[in-house]
C-alpha cells in the first residue's frame, strides 16, 4: 500500500513537469512584452523598462526562462510577481482562500447530491424524482455566471441576506454564496450520477440477498447500495475538485473573490509567466493528490479492490 | 499621461498609465453646508491593487495614485477645478521663468515627526531623479538643470543586435537644485518655463522622510507620509489583493483637510461586483462603472451620481509615415477624415454621454483653453465638405485603397465599438474601406507605434499630469517628445511651445500654446475626438461624492452620514 502510494506520488515529477513546460511556453508565447503593457502610452526612461525585463529575465531566451524558474523552485524562491510581491506570500494569501472556497462547495454538493439523488433513486418515477430531475436540467442548463449575478442580486442587493460581494472579509459565511454557486451544476451532477447508480445497485443480487436475510431497510440502503453506489460519485467529485480549485475564475470574478482564480485570470493577461505558472504547479498537485485520494477510497468502499505494489 | 485603456473595465488594466493627482483645496462642496456628515465615520473607495510600492515618484498608475495622494502633500494642491493653490509652499516666485526660489512653510511635519524642511525637498527630488533609483517619473524633473547628469544611461547593444539601456549617472543630485536655508529652495531649470511650478502639486514632487530614501521598497509597504490621511496601522494596512486603509491624519492643516475619519480602498479585479456593492450600500463611492451600468446609473442610483468634464482627451493619430496622407493630397484627405467623423452622435450612442465632442487638443477643462481656435472648424461633423476634400486629395494623387483603412487599438478596454462607428462615418462618408485592426493586449500596439510601423491609423488618449495647456502639447506632439510615437515634428510648433514656456505671464503662455495648435489644426497629426467625463456614483452611507480636475475623486471632500 505504502509502496502504491510512493509509486503514485513519484508520478507528479513527470507530470509537473510536462505541464509547468508547457504553461510556461504558453505565457512566453503571449504577444506583447509584458513591461511595457505595465505602462500607458507614458512609458518611463527605457533603463526603467531594461532593468524590469532583466528583473523578471524577459531578455533571456524561454527555455532559459524556464530554467532559471526551476532551479529557483528547488531552492523554495518563487521569485516576485509583476507588483514586486514575493509570489510565495501571494499563494499562501490566495490558496487559503480558494481552498475554503472549493471545500464549501465539495461539501455542498457531495452531502445535497447525494442525499437528493438517493431519495430520488429510491422512490424512482414520483414526484420528488420527476422534480429533481427536472430542476437539475435547469441547472446545467444555466451558464455559471447567469446563476452567479441573480444569486447575488436576489440575496445580496434585493433580500439582504448575504454581502453580495466576499472581498477582504474571506471567512466561511462570506463565501457560503459564491460557493452554492460553484457547487450547484456540479450538485446536479452528482445528483444524477447517484440517482441512476442507486436505480442500477436496487436490483443487484447482493441487495436482494441482503433483503432476504432480513435486513433492515435502512442498514440494506446505507451499506449495500449506497456504499456500492458511491464509487462513481467519488470519482467524479475527487476529479472536480481540482477543477473547482481552478476553474473558480468565474465565480471568483462575480465575487471578487481575493483567490486563485482571480489571481490566475491576471496574471495570465499581464504575461506573468512565473505567477502563472507557480499557481498552476499547486493545481497540479491538488489534482494528483485529488485523483490519488479517490483511488484510496475505492478500496474502503469496495473492499474487492486492493492495490498492491 | 496617455492613456492605455479606454475604460477601465478590468482590474488588470493597471497597465493604464494615469497619475491622478486627487488634490483640491479651499471651501467645501457646493450645498454641504445643511448636510451633517460624521467626522469620524471610514469611507469604503473602490481601488485595486497598486502596481508598484507606494512612492510617490514611482506610482504612475491610478490605483497606486490615489493611495499616494491621499497620504502625501506637496508644494502645491490643485483646488477642484484644477487651480493649483500653495499646500506646504509659502511662496513660489521667479522673474524669468527660469529660476525659481521656493520658500516652505515651516512647523510641518511627517506624521513619524521627522520635520519637512527645504532639505527634504531637495533630497526627495535628487532620489527621485536619479537614474538608478529606477523612478517610473523620475523624467519629471527633466527640466532642472543637472538633470541629464543624474539620469544618464549607458547603451549597450548585445550580441542579438539588440540594445539595452542600464542607469550610469555621472552625478548624484542635480546641480540646479539646492536649499539655500531650511526654508528655500532655489531651483534652476535648464530652459524658461512658465509653467513649471504648475507641476508642483503632482506625485513626483511630494517630499519623502529619510527613511524612504534608505529602503525605498520596504517604506513604500508602508509609507509615512505628510497627507490628509495616514496608514491605519503602524505596521502598515495594506492587505495585498484586498484592501488599503487610511485614517485622518490630525496633524495635516493643509487645503485638503479630512472631513471623514478615513478612506477604506478596497480591491476589485472587475468593475462590475463592486457596482453591486454600492446598490447593496456595501461599498461607499466607484469611479470606475461597469460599461454596462453608463445607461443605467442615473436611474440605479438617481440622487446618488455625479458626472464632471475632466481633463482626459482622445484623438485619433495618422502616421506621418502613411503614403497616403502625404503631401498636399495627404493634408486633404486628413482634413476629410476629421470631417466625416460625426463625434455629437457617437459621444450620444456609444459613450452614453461620458464624452464631449473635442475642440481642440486641450480639454475645456484646462485654464486658458480657448473653444474658438483657427482652424479647429475641422472637428465639425460635414460628410458633404468630407466628400468633396477626399475628391479634390484624389485629383492631386489617388488613394491606394487596396487594403482597408485600419485602425489599430486593443479591444480590451470597451474601444471596439467607437472605432466601429468612426469606421462606418469613413466608409459612408468617404466610400473608402476601413475597419478596425484588433489587438488584445494594449502592449502590442504600442511596439507598432514605437517601431513606426502602423499600417494604417491609431488611437490615443492622454490625462493631463497637471492643470496645464502644455502638458497637452508638449509630452505628445513636440519634436522628440517622449509619447510622440508616431514622431510628428514641426519647427514652427516647437519655436511657438518654446515661447510659451518662456513667457513672463501665463496669459502670454496660454497665447502661445493656443497659437501652436492653430499649426497642429493645419498638419493635423491627429484628429481630436472626444474630452472625457467622469461619472460617479455613490451609496445611502456618505452625503455626496465629486471628483477634481483630473477625474480622481475628492475623498477628503466626502462626509459620511
Amino acid at each position: 500500500m505504502i509502496r502504491y502510494i510512493l509509486r503514485r506520488l513519484l508520478q507528479v515529477i513527470p507530470v509537473f513537469l510536462g505541464t509547468t513546460l508547457l504553461v510556461y511556453f504558453m505565457v512566453f508565447a503571449l504577444p506583447g512584452d509584458p513591461i511595457a503593457a505595465l505602462f500607458g502610452d507614458r512609458q518611463p526612461p527605457q533603463s526603467v523598462i531594461d532593468a524590469l525585463r532583466a528583473q523578471y529575465h524577459l531578455d533571456q531566451p524561454f527555455l532559459v526562462q524556464y530554467g532559471i524558474f526551476l532551479k529557483n523552485l528547488f531552492t523554495l524562491d518563487l521569485g516576485v510577481d509583476f507588483t514586486q510581491q514575493p509570489i510565495a506570500a501571494t499563494l499562501a494569501r490566495i490558496f487559503p482562500v480558494t481552498a475554503m472556497l472549493a471545500v464549501e462547495a465539495l461539501a455542498i454538493q457531495a452531502i445535497f447530491g447525494v442525499l437528493f439523488g438517493l431519495w430520488a433513486g429510491l422512490r424512482r418515477g414520483g414526484i420528488f424524482d420527476s422534480t429533481v430531475l427536472i430542476a437539475s436540467l435547469v441547472v446545467i442548463a444555466v451558464p455559471t455566471f447567469v446563476l452567479g449575478f441573480v444569486f447575488q442580486l436576489v440575496f445580496g442587493v434585493y433580500l439582504g441576506w448575504a454581502k453580495p460581494t466576499v472581498g477582504a472579509q474571506a471567512d466561511w459565511g462570506n463565501l457560503l454564496l459564491p460557493a452554492i454557486v460553484l457547487g450547484l451544476v456540479s450538485f446536479a451532477y452528482v445528483l444524477r450520477l447517484t440517482r441512476a447508480s442507486v436505480i442500477e445497485n436496487m436490483n443487484a443480487d447482493y441487495v436482494r440477498t441482503a433483503t432476504a436475510k432480513g435486513l433492515s431497510r435502512p442498514r440494506v440502503v446505507l451499506a449495500h447500495i449506497l456504499r456500492n453506489s458511491m464509487i462513481p460519485v467519488v470519482t467524479y467529485l475527487g476529479a472536480n475538485l481540482g477543477g473547482l480549485m481552478g476553474g473558480a475564475i468565474v465565480t471568483e470574478g462575480i465575487f471578487n473573490v481575493p483567490g486563485v482564480g482571480n489571481k490566475l485570470y491576471q496574471a495570465t493577461l499581464r504575461g506573468e509567466g512565473p505567477t502563472v505558472v507557480a499557481i498552476v504547479s499547486v493545481l497540479v498537485l491538488v489534482f494528483v493528490l485529488a485523483n490519488l485520494l479517490v483511488d484510496l477510497l475505492y478500496a474502503w468502499l469496495d473492499p474487492r479492490i486492493r492495490y498492491e505494489a | 499621461m496617455r492613456l492605455s485603456r479606454m475604460s477601465r473595465t478590468l482590474g488588470v488594466a493597471a497597465s493604464v498609465a494615469l497619475a491622478l493627482s486627487a488634490c483640491g483645496g479651499g471651501s467645501g462642496t457646493g450645498g454641504g453646508t445643511q448636510a451633517t456628515g460624521d467626522p469620524n465615520k471610514v469611507i469604503t473607495a473602490y481601488s485595486n491593487e497598486p502596481q508598484n510600492p507606494l512612492l510617490p515618484a514611482n506610482t504612475n498608475e491610478v490605483y497606486g495614485g490615489r493611495v499616494v495622494d491621499q497620504l502625501f502633500a506637496g508644494l502645491r494642491a490643485y483646488d477642484p477645478n484644477g487651480k493649483p493653490v500653495n499646500d506646504l509652499a509659502e511662496s513660489i516666485d521667479t522673474t524669468d521663468s527660469q529660476t525659481w526660489t521656493i520658500k516652505v512653510k515651516q512647523g510641518s511635519k511627517f506624521t513619524n515627526g521627522e520635520a519637512i524642511t527645504a532639505k527634504t525637498f531637495v533630497d526627495s527630488w535628487n532620489f527621485a531623479a536619479l537614474s538608478t533609483n529606477l523612478q517610473n517619473n523620475g523624467f519629471f524633473f527633466e527640466s532642472l538643470e543637472g538633470y541629464d547628469a543624474v539620469s544618464a544611461v549607458k547603451k549597450e547593444t548585445g550580441a542579438d543586435g539588440k540594445t539595452k539601456t542600464t542607469p550610469a549617472p555621472t552625478a548624484q543630485t542635480m546641480s540646479g537644485l539646492s536649499a539655500k536655508d531650511d526654508s528655500t529652495i532655489t531651483v534652476k531649470l535648464a530652459q524658461p518655463e512658465s509653467d513649471w511650478s504648475l507641476r508642483l502639486g503632482y506625485s513626483a514632487f511630494y517630499p519623502l522622510p529619510s527613511e524612504a530614501l534608505k529602503d525605498p521598497k520596504k517604506f513604500g509597504e508602508n509609507p509615512v507620509g505628510n497627507g490628509p490621511y495616514k496608514m491605519a496601522k503602524d505596521t502598515g494596512s495594506w492587505v495585498h489583493d484586498q484592501s488599503i486603509s487610511l485614517v485622518k491624519n490630525p496633524d495635516y492643516k493643509g487645503p485638503r483637510e479630512a472631513k471623514n475619519g478615513g478612506v477604506t480602498f478596497k480591491f476589485y479585479t472587475d468593475p462590475g461586483p463592486a457596482y453591486t456593492d454600492l446598490q447593496a450600500d456595501n461599498l461607499d463611492v466607484t469611479d470606475v462603472l461597469p460599461s454596462n451600468a453608463l445607461k443605467t446609473y442615473t436611474s440605479d442610483f438617481p440622487d446618488r451620481n455625479s458626472t464632471k468634464p475632466i481633463a482626459t482627451d482622445s484623438t485619433l493619430n495618422i502616421p506621418g509615415y502613411n503614403p497616403n496622407f502625404q503631401g498636399d493630397a495627404g493634408k486633404l484627405r486628413r482634413q476629410a477624415l476629421s470631417y466625416a467623423i460625426n463625434r455629437e452622435e457617437i459621444a450620444k450612442v456609444v459613450f452614453n454621454g461620458t464624452r464631449t465632442p473635442a475642440t481642440g487638443y486641450a480639454p475645456p477643462v484646462i485654464e486658458g483653453y480657448k473653444a474658438d481656435i483657427p482652424g479647429n472648424e475641422v472637428l465639425k461633423y460635414d460628410p458633404a465638405k468630407a466628400k468633396d476634400l477626399w475628391a479634390q486629395a484624389e485629383k492631386i494623387k489617388p488613394y491606394d485603397g487596396s487594403k482597408p483603412l485600419q485602425i489599430a487599438s486593443n479591444t480590451d478596454g470597451g474601444n471596439k465599438e467607437w472605432i466601429e462607428a468612426v469606421a462606418n462615418n469613413f466608409k459612408n462618408n468617404l466610400g473608402i474601406q476601413a475597419e478596425i485592426q484588433p489587438f488584445a493586449k494594449f502592449a502590442e500596439v504600442l511596439n507598432l507605434r514605437k517601431s513606426q510601423s502602423l499600417p494604417g491609423l491609431t488611437r490615443a488618449g492622454w490625462q493631463g499630469d497637471y492643470p496645464s495647456l502644455y502638458n497637452f502639447l508638449g509630452p505628445v506632439w513636440a519634436t522628440g517628445a517622449s509619447s510622440n510615437y508616431e514622431k510628428y515634428s514641426n519647427p514652427d510648433f516647437d519655436k511657438l511651445l518654446k515661447e510659451g514656456l518662456a513667457a513672463k505671464t501665463t496669459q502670454e503662455a496660454s497665447d502661445k500654446f493656443n497659437k501652436a495648435q492653430e499649426i497642429l489644426f493645419k498638419d493635423l497629426p491627429g484628429v481630436p475626438l472626444w474630452d472625457y467625463t467622469r461619472p460617479l456614483v455613490w451609496s445611502n452611507h456618505v452625503v455626496k461624492a465629486e471628483s477634481g480636475w483630473n477625474g480622481a475623486i475628492l475623498y477628503y471632500n466626502i462626509q459620511a452620514k
